[in-house]
């Protein structure tokens, strides 16, 4: 959106992009290599952490004060919220959802859709923010759901609940006889057929899950990011970049909306599948 | 874009989010919201049998004008019946006393009549007499004759 270009007046294009498209990760264990398993991407974690916080809290600290009367209007937009949640699980769950899909599925379409609104924060001004904190070249990317390590942690989050929940409804027993014996049939000789559509279907379902989230979020900062570059080219640049940044944040407001609606959906479509017996 | 320990942590991080919701978040809305569904159902059904409450009692109190007036109207007749009744029983009984009346007057009438004839018995005798004292003069004496004149006025 708008651009400082003055603090990145000496950069080049690609410097700029790199400079905002890495994370301020430090090692684990003391080292300062950014490299290898044992990294943290702090401002992942962080923005993540404090936005689920701050989002949930509120939408907590509502539900405590839940009068059965007449609510009031901060109480009906938390239950329209809620009832938009559960709508969709009944859909699509039939068995108890209000044990813990439902509160999951919330937790999901309200924690990933503010993640993605950070969308919104002009790069340049979050830049500037965290540069004035954590001093020259801090780094600070502010939308979690870019980072794939979010996306990847939600879908396996998942992927081991939709694993939990099959061995729970179907046994232990069940849940290999149907890795084993489903789709084909429960003949030895498709066994190995079977297993390899089940470890497909199961290594896709994650993937698909968690790249589709990252996906869209990633390209809508990489499109920010050259409209912000834009900006910076110029009188007509800036006009044409502040046009066009705010063109895209409108159509961003969709998929930003979108996509947690999406990544709800296949939450809950996959822990109701994990239900279902074939 | 590489994988590192910040998955671990965002999944964790995740968890508790789910575990807060699942815990606190959720059971409280979800109660409100169904006792009001409730609370909303149970006076929906309130009005309804209210409301066919209130046509029962419509209902009664209709047939209860209807018995009244009903009854209003019997007594009315009734009424008007014992009137004619009391009006007939008036007429005859103003009819007696007029004829008793009546026959009460002529009976005195009769009685005036005979008074009068026997004052008139006794005074045609005395007219009589004076009448031939008159005439007859000295020639008859009232108590040689008295004898035939009470023989005639017996006559009259």
């Amino acid at each position: 959106m708008t651009t400082e270009h003055a603090q990145h007046a000496e950069l080049t294009p690609s410097e700029y992009i790199a400079h905002h498209l890495s994370f301020n990760a430090q090692g684990v264990n003391g080292n300062a290599t950014s490299e290898g398993f044992w990294v943290l991407h702090y401002d992942t974690l962080l923005t993540s952490v404090v936005l689920g916080l701050l989002v949930m809290g509120l939408i907590w600290w509502v539900a405590r004060g839940a009068t059965a009367g007449v609510p009031t209007k901060r109480q009906a937009f938390v239950e329209l919220l809620f009832g938009f949640v559960d709508d969709q699980v009944k859909n699509i769950f039939h068995g108890n959802r209000h044990s813990f899909i439902a509160p999951a599925a919330l937790t999901v379409f309200v924690w990933v859709l503010v993640m993605n609104a950070m969308d919104f924060l002009p790069v340049d001004h979050v830049a500037n923010v965290a540069s004035a904190i954590g001093g020259e070249h801090t780094k600070w990317r502010i939308v979690p759901t870019s980072d794939i390590n979010t996306t990847f942690a939600l879908a396996l989050a998942v992927w081991f609940l939709m694993i939990f929940f099959s061995i729970k409804a179907k046994g232990l027993g069940g849940w290999i006889h149907e890795l084993f014996c489903a789709p084909f049939g429960s003949n030895p000789l498709v066994w190995p057929a079977n297993f390899l559509f089940n470890l497909i279907e199961y290594v896709s379902k994650s993937l698909s899950h968690s790249l589709r989230l990252f996906g869209n979020m990633y390209a809508g900062e990489i499109i920010f990011l050259l409209l912000g570059m834009w900006a910076a080219t110029g009188l007509t640049g800036t006009v044409a970049g502040a046009v066009l940044g705010a063109g895209w944040s409108i159509f961003h407001i969709l998929i930003v909306a979108l996509q947690a609606f999406i990544f709800m959906m296949l939450t809950v479509v996959y822990l109701a599948m994990a239900h279902e017996s074939h | 874009m590489n994988i590192n320990f910040t998955l671990i942590a965002q999944a964790i991080a995740f968890a508790v989010l789910i575990w807060f919701t699942v815990k606190f978040v959720w059971p409280p809305l979800l109660k409100a919201i169904e006792t009001r569904q409730k609370e909303i159902a149970d006076g929906l059904a309130a009005a309804q049998e209210g409301k066919s409450a209130l046509e029962v009692a419509a209902k009664k109190s209709e047939t209860t004008l209807n018995e009244a007036k009903q009854k209003a109207s019997e007594i009315i007749g009734q009424a008007e019946k014992r009137a004619a009744q009391i009006i007939d029983e008036a007429k005859a009984n103003a009819k007696a006393e007029g004829d008793r009346i009546i026959a009460g007057a002529k009976a005195e009438i009769d009685q005036e009549v005979n008074r009068a004839k026997e004052g008139l018995r006794a005074q045609v005798s005395t007219l009589a007499v004076a009448g031939a004292e008159k005439i007859l003069r000295k020639e008859i004496d009232a108590k040689a004759h008295s004898e035939m004149l009470a023989k005639l006025a017996a006559e009259l």
